[in-house]
Order: structure tokens, then sequence, then C-alpha cells
């Protein structure tokens, strides 16, 4: 079987770094194509003409869009290896909840935090703790959301990892003083090769949200 | 693989019709449970304590949530008969992208239809119709967006049918003059018996529909 795998992407992006972590977890070689999305390329905006969005995995030419239909797709498709998702339908059906749950709420709180100021800042930095702490009663004692191998919500959520540092700073606040376990849980994930080779530096993260932070936020 | 099967629900709720039709699909006995959404259950907040909304199914005891997971645990536990996602994985990508397209675009636009003032609402329903024209555009010349047979999609999407004759009498909105090609679909849908049974009462969701609206439309 050939199997062209391309990946359009945002090297930021917490939704692409899903997929790639996904991609390196079953070995499979690709092609990264960045993409300048304040000047989308022909082939992104063929390829996902709907949500004109990254990441968008091409595979043998044909498009699939968003990043957790993405995982899942990689996760069946390669079979063979590295199982993200559980095999007993019932773990999976929390698994997705769970994976749901970081994308409904962990985003647009975060979001808050670093893109606005003042009661609306607070408001979300008190909603950001507040979601980390539910995936933290979630985690338990567990050592990752997937129990004793990294998985599907383990996934969807250490990418924003990456952008802990801007929160912090940004918000003024200190997570691994409010939410240790979700911290010590990051640290276990990124000794994995698959995140730890993924994931970029939170330093470079920072700069890149400091720049975007000044179209929200005048000071 | 049978078991107990329980539905927490709201009569008029479009995400709970979702998997009662899923169920109805695959023949599966379960008890009904009405919720009164101002006065939650224990068994509810017990059941979805994150959330706290409808549709849960508890099965054997234990809950999943979110109708969309819900229908597909229905369609991996339940798999002897009438599948409601392809059975290939790209084509299950392409299934999955597009009920996600009915929640996060279709659903949240439809929210913007009754907003308080005029100009507001011609602006939702504007933004409402051109979702569902791309859901037409989406469907093409296939019977349904499963193609040959009903699947996925159209379970996500078939629910917004019961709410057309209250959006056209209270809304004003055309649907067959706006949208003739998914008035048709709908109707093919309705002659399944799955979704003829399970759908409620078209008087008593107008009346609930209007009586709804006026929390959110001043004019």
């Amino acid at each position: 079987m050939a199997n062209e795998v391309v990946l359009l992407d945002f090297w930021p992006s917490m939704f692409g770094m899903r997929v790639r972590i996904a991609l390196a977890e079953k070995g499979i070689k690709y092609e990264y194509k960045e993409e300048d999305l304040k000047n989308k390329s022909p082939l992104l905006l063929e390829m996902n003409p709907i949500n004109k969005q990254i990441p968008v995995l091409i595979h043998n030419g044909k498009p699939v869009c968003e990043s957790l239909i993405i995982v899942q797709y990689i996760d069946e498709v390669w079979n063979d290896k590295s199982p993200l998702l559980p095999s007993d339908p019932y773990q999976r059906a929390q698994a997705r909840f769970w994976a749901d749950f970081v994308d409904k709420k962990v985003y647009g709180a975060s979001r808050k935090v670093w893109s606005t100021k003042g009661e609306e800042q607070e408001a979300g930095k008190k909603e950001f703790f507040e979601i980390l702490k539910t995936l933290e009663v979630e985690l338990g004692d567990k050592p990752y959301f997937g129990g004793e191998t990294f998985g599907y919500v383990d996934l969807s959520f250490i990418t924003f990892y990456s952008w802990f540092q801007a929160y912090e700073v940004f918000g003024n606040i200190n997570i691994e003083a409010e939410c240790p376990k979700i911290i010590a849980w990051a640290k276990r994930c990124l000794q994995k090769e698959s995140v730890a080779k993924t994931l970029p530096d939170q330093k470079k993260v920072y700069e890149f949200v400091a720049q975007m932070r000044k179209r929200f936020v005048s000071e | 693989m049978a078991g107990e099967v329980v539905l927490l629900n709201f009569w008029p709720s479009l995400f709970g019709l979702r998997v009662r039709i899923a169920l109805a699909e695959k023949g599966i006995k379960y008890e009904s449970k009405e919720e009164d959404l101002s006065n939650k259950s224990p068994l509810l907040l017990e059941m979805n304590p994150i959330i706290k909304q409808i549709p849960v199914l508890i099965h054997n005891g234990k809950p999943v949530c979110e109708s969309l997971i819900i229908v597909q645990y229905i369609d991996e536990v339940w798999n002897d008969k009438s599948p409601l996602l392809p059975s290939d994985p790209y084509q299950r990508a392409q299934a999955r992208f597009w009920a996600d397209f009915v929640d996060k675009k279709v659903y949240v636009a439809s929210r913007k239809v009754w907003r308080p003032k005029r100009e507001e609402q011609e602006e939702g329903k504007k933004e409402f119709l051109e979702t569902l024209k791309t859901m037409e555009g989406e469907l093409g010349d296939k019977p349904y967006f499963g193609g040959e047979t009903f699947g996925y999609v159209d379970i996500s999407l078939i629910p917004f049918y019961s709410w057309f004759h209250a959006y056209k009498v209270l809304d004003n909105i055309n649907m067959e003059a706006e949208c003739p090609k998914i008035i048709a679909w709908a109707k093919r849908c309705m002659q399944k018996e799955a979704v003829a049974k399970t759908f409620p009462d078209p008087k008593k969701v107008y009346e609930f529909v209007a009586q709804t609206r006026k929390k959110y439309v001043s004019a």
C-alpha cells in the first residue's frame, strides 16, 4: 500500500501538535507543511474548504480534518502498534468524552487567560483552574488519563502544556502551585519520545503568544 | 450485550432525539426517564456530574454522555444490525467531520436566530441558512448523507427538522424555498420507522419552541 502522508500545520497550534504526537507514536513517516495562517495556501483551502483550518492530514491525496477526528483516523488505519484509544467500547466512550471536554473547555478558558485583562481575565483564570482541577480529579492516581499507558485523552490535553509558560506570565498564575498533579502528569508525558520531540519549547511559544497578545491587549 | 438500558432525556431535545433514533434503529429496548431541566434529578447529577446535561445513556448502570458519543457507543456495542457509521476508516472520518459540523456550526447558528433585536435575528437566520446550504452541498444527489443508507450524519441533523415548522411560523424562515434538498432529504428520513415513531408530536414541539423563543426574542 503506497502511503503518502502530508500534514498541513502551524507550529504553535496545540491542535496540530496532537496529530504530530499521534503520527510519532505510530512511527508514521510524513511530510510536514507549515502554513502561514494570514496567507493560507491553495492546498489548505482545497483540502479544507469548509473550515479552512489546520491541522489537515492528507493521506494518499485525501484530506481528513479536525484534530481529534484525525487522531482517531490514524489510530484506526495504523492499528498495528501503539493503540491510542481503548479497545473496550465503554472505555472508548469515556476517552471520547474527556477529549471532547478538553476541546470544549480548556481552549476557551485558556484564551481568556492570555488575551484579556482586568475582570475578564480574572474570570478566565478562575475558569481555567476549575477545568484543570476537574481534569486532576479524573486523572486520580493513574499515571495517565488512559490508565497505565499514554492514550487519546493524554494526547488531547498534553499539547496545551507547551503554552503554560505563556499562560503563567500573561495571567500571572502558578499552575504547579494550583494543580501539581497536572504538572506531574505533564512531566511524565514528556518522558515519552513522541511527546518530547513534538512539543515546541515553552519559551518559543511564549514569544509567539507575546506577539499575538499585542493585537488583543493594549498595555 | 443486551442488559439494562436507561435514557435520561428531555422530550424536545434535539440531542436526545439523536440517541432515541439510534436506539430505535438498533431495535434496543430501553427505559426512558424524562428530566425536568429546571429541577434535575439526583440520578442525572450522579450520572453526568461534569456537564449535568441530557441525554445520558445508562447501560448496565454505567453512564455515557454527549449525544454523538452515545450514538457511536450504541453503534459499537450493538454491532449486529443497522450499522450507523461507515466501516471504512476514511468514510468514518468524513462522517465524524460532518456530524461535528452540525454540532459546531448548524446548532450554534440556529441559536442565533433568537436574539433580542430584529437586526440580529436577520443575521442569525442568514447564518443558519448558510450552514444548511453547506449541508445541502455535502448531501449532493445522495438519498442520505450516509449514501444509500441512513446513517450517523443523517441522525445528527434530522432532529432539527422537528423545529422547522416553528421556525417557519415564528421566525418566517421558509425552508422549502431556501433549502429544498434538505426538506426532501428530511421527508425521506421521516419515512423510516425509527425516525417517524421517535419524532415528538409536532404540535407539542411548536408550543414548546414558541414558549422557549419568548425568553430570547423581544420583538
